[in-house]
């Protein structure tokens, strides 16, 4: 009877393990629009460790997870320089973070991240997660993966998450700027009106 | 004693009738989508690209649909990947392995490709010959994804790999890798009632 009693615990514990298995292994925790996000300090291509806070005069940021080897992330590229010239002056800078790790994929080394940056002539500070602690507390999970902060009194808000556009492949047939509009709207004091968007991307190698 | 063996396998009959009806919920959503699609034939590609005898159908989200969505006694198991994705083309294997292995027993697999249209012909297509896959390509090729990756799972976040396995009961997406054994395992479930 007692091997019977055992027997029925376990079955039940089994059934309540399926269930918990089945949600996924990813299920994401991260930032949803309205959260504050977390602050950091990473070390940037130049050797110097970048923080929010060290942009005095930002009335937010563009933080884009972004890598070297993702043929999604290579598409944006010049498109994330082009939103940081124009952004930057106006108190939105980009502030690119390479989430994966490197020892999973030798492209996405800092070495290679440097060798990159001076390529594309990335005018933005470019970050290396070390130890992949930032990505997964703003719920990124692939790159290219962008998160448009605003700075506030209580903190760094999340006021978009997601693509930049909504063509990955053709720069000149793109319809909606995602992240050109949610800015917009930001600087001119407005509510963003598309908050989150989805895209594919390379999955983040941890 | 009894009474504790009772209330347990209660606690089991209502979890369980809790997810079947889960799953019926699904199917009647899932019938209303395909009915008008079966009724027609297969969709037609958006582009159709041939090199080296190898030819690769291209769709827009709503002729993929179709492949999404079929009702009949056959399971799939649909994954979608491309070739610069390195975790979906380390798992590629798996999936051809449970296409061989499972081809009497009415499971197809089908391989979405998410390369760029600049992409099939360079590397896409020598991917196909070269690795000589054996399960279905097929392309989709639809840059508005905002719109049809929530259409795929409303949990997407639009990462690769990402699979769906489905039959006319049942259907489940998992935004994950795979190995050999967990994708086995996954598919029994659907086959083995």
């Amino acid at each position: 009877m007692k091997a019977i009693k055992f027997l029925g615990a376990f079955a039940i514990i089994g059934v309540l393990f399926a269930f918990t298995v089945s949600k996924s292994d990813n299920v994401v925790n991260g930032y949803k629009v309205g959260d504050v996000a977390t602050d950091f300090s990473l070390k940037n291509i130049d050797g110097k460790r970048v923080s929010l806070k060290d942009f005095k005069d930002a009335k937010g940021y563009i933080v884009v997870f972004t890598c070297n080897h993702c043929p999604y992330a290579k598409a944006y590229e010049d498109r994330i320089v082009a939103l940081d010239k124009k952004y930057k002056k106006q108190g939105y800078p980009v502030i690119a973070i390479n989430p994966n790790n490197p020892e999973k994929l030798k492209d996405d080394s800092f070495e290679n991240m440097q060798v990159r940056a001076k390529e594309k002539g990335f005018t933005f500070p470019y970050l290396l997660d070390e130890g992949q602690k930032i990505y997964p507390q703003y719920g990124a999970t692939k790159t290219p993966h962008v998160y448009v902060l605003q700075k506030t009194a209580k903190g760094n808000v999340v006021k978009y998450i997601g693509a930049i556009d909504d063509n990955y492949e053709d720069e000149a047939a793109v319809t909606k700027k995602y992240v050109e509009d949610a800015v917009n709207s930001l600087l001119k004091g407005k509510e963003v009106s598309v908050k989150e968007t989805k895209a594919i991307g390379c999955s983040i190698k941890a | 004693m009894k009474k504790m063996l009772l209330a347990g396998f209660a606690a089991i009959f209502l979890l369980y009738s809790c997810n079947e009806k889960k799953e019926k919920e699904g199917e009647e959503e899932v019938k209303e989508t395909t009915e008008a699609v079966t009724e027609e034939k297969m969709p037609t590609p958006m582009h159709v690209y041939t090199k080296d005898s190898v030819t690769v159908n291209a769709y827009k989200y709503d002729g993929l649909e179709y492949f999404l969505t079929k009702s009949n006694d056959t399971t799939y198991v649909v994954n979608f990947w491309a070739t610069w994705c390195v975790p979906c083309v380390e798992e590629l294997p798996y999936f051809e392995q449970l296409n061989e292995k499972y081809k009497n027993d009415k499971v197809k697999v089908l391989l979405v490709s998410l390369d760029m249209h600049k992409s099939v012909e360079s590397r896409l297509i020598p991917f196909i010959k070269n690795k000589k896959l054996q399960s279905d390509v097929v392309m989709l090729r639809d840059p508005d994804a905002d719109t049809w990756i929530r259409k795929i799972d409303t949990t997407w976040s639009g990462a690769l790999p990402a699979t769906i396995i489905y039959n006319k009961d049942e259907r489940k997406f998992y935004e994950q890798s795979f190995t050999y054994s967990e994708l086995e395992k996954e598919l029994n479930n659907f086959i083995k009632p």
